[in-house]
């Protein structure tokens, strides 16, 4: 069996490329029977999915509150627009 | 982002200013950083401004602008980074796995609702922390593929790595991202975090 070692890379490199058929119905056997490294691709794709949404957030007021720019920096910004 | 029609530049930090801060945060984590990036993508935007075409939103093209300043930051630290191979010493000792390869400690179940992550201000600053402790290529090279979702090929030309290279340093970079949110945040029930 693909030890899991390999598996966590091979889980790794599936979310930046499409592995080799050999190789995805391994590491798919390999995720059937062991739960820890199930466990640790559906972390990633969490870690993954959250950062899109965390970024999608970004757009909307009530989205990622607290994160401004700070008055000194805005005030700094305006001046430099207004005399480029 | 509203598609309202071109504002003035004078309204352009008001209406846009904590929009492109936040993007510029999320990927650089350096509010210094982030704001001199903010600045320099309005004085461009000022520049071009006749080049805007509106087939896109103001926003859009804003934030299109300080992306191209983000990725030349990138670009600009990979070049500092001394290690051949965009820094990839061997890092013996550190990985979860005995001799023959199997879960030393397997990860542990995440307590909560997943789906509710991104919501949690302490996961955003865990996640800060962590991406931080991480050398910068495999900081960058995380973030543009986990966040802005980056052609693996284009990473490759941007943190001079071959695409081998990549995905070990993508591998890493998941790696040790996980098991520090893990140790430090996710690990706990919501009860012990009070």
């Amino acid at each position: 069996m693909l030890p899991c070692k390999d598996a966590t890379q091979l889980i790794s490199q599936s979310m930046d490329t499409s592995l080799p058929i050999v190789k995805r119905i391994r590491l798919r056997l390999h995720i059937r029977i062991c739960e820890w490294c199930a466990r640790y691709e559906r972390q990633l794709l969490l870690i993954r999915k959250t950062l899109r949404r965390l970024d999608a957030a970004g757009d909307r007021p009530e989205g990622r509150a607290g994160e401004t720019l700070s008055e000194d920096a805005r005030e700094r910004i305006k001046k430099s627009l207004r005399n480029p | 982002m509203s598609k309202a029609g071109p504002v003035d530049p004078s309204e352009w930090v008001d209406r846009y200013g904590d929009y492109l801060f936040r993007y510029a945060m999320l990927r650089l984590r350096d509010r210094s950083r982030a704001e001199d990036l903010v600045q320099e993508t309005f004085l461009a935007a000022l520049k071009e401004r006749n080049s805007f075409s509106g087939d896109s939103s103001e926003g859009t093209w804003l934030v299109a602008i300080l992306k191209h300043k983000i990725v030349d930051h990138f670009r600009r630290q990979s070049r500092e980074v001394s290690l051949p191979d965009g820094g990839l010493p061997d890092s013996p000792g550190d990985e979860p796995f005995d001799a023959n390869g199997h879960w030393t400690a397997g990860p542990a179940e995440w307590g909560g609702n997943p789906a509710d992550l991104f919501r949690q201000k302490k996961f955003l600053e865990q996640l800060t922390k962590c991406l931080n402790a991480l050398s910068p290529n495999l900081a960058n090279a995380f973030t543009l593929r986990e966040i802005d979702g980056a052609d693996t090929k284009e990473i490759c030309k941007v943190l001079r790595v071959t695409e081998t290279n990549l995905w070990v340093i993508l591998h890493r970079a998941r790696a040790r991202l996980r098991e520090c949110l893990e140790t430090h945040w996710l690990g706990r029930s919501p009860e012990e975090e009070s």
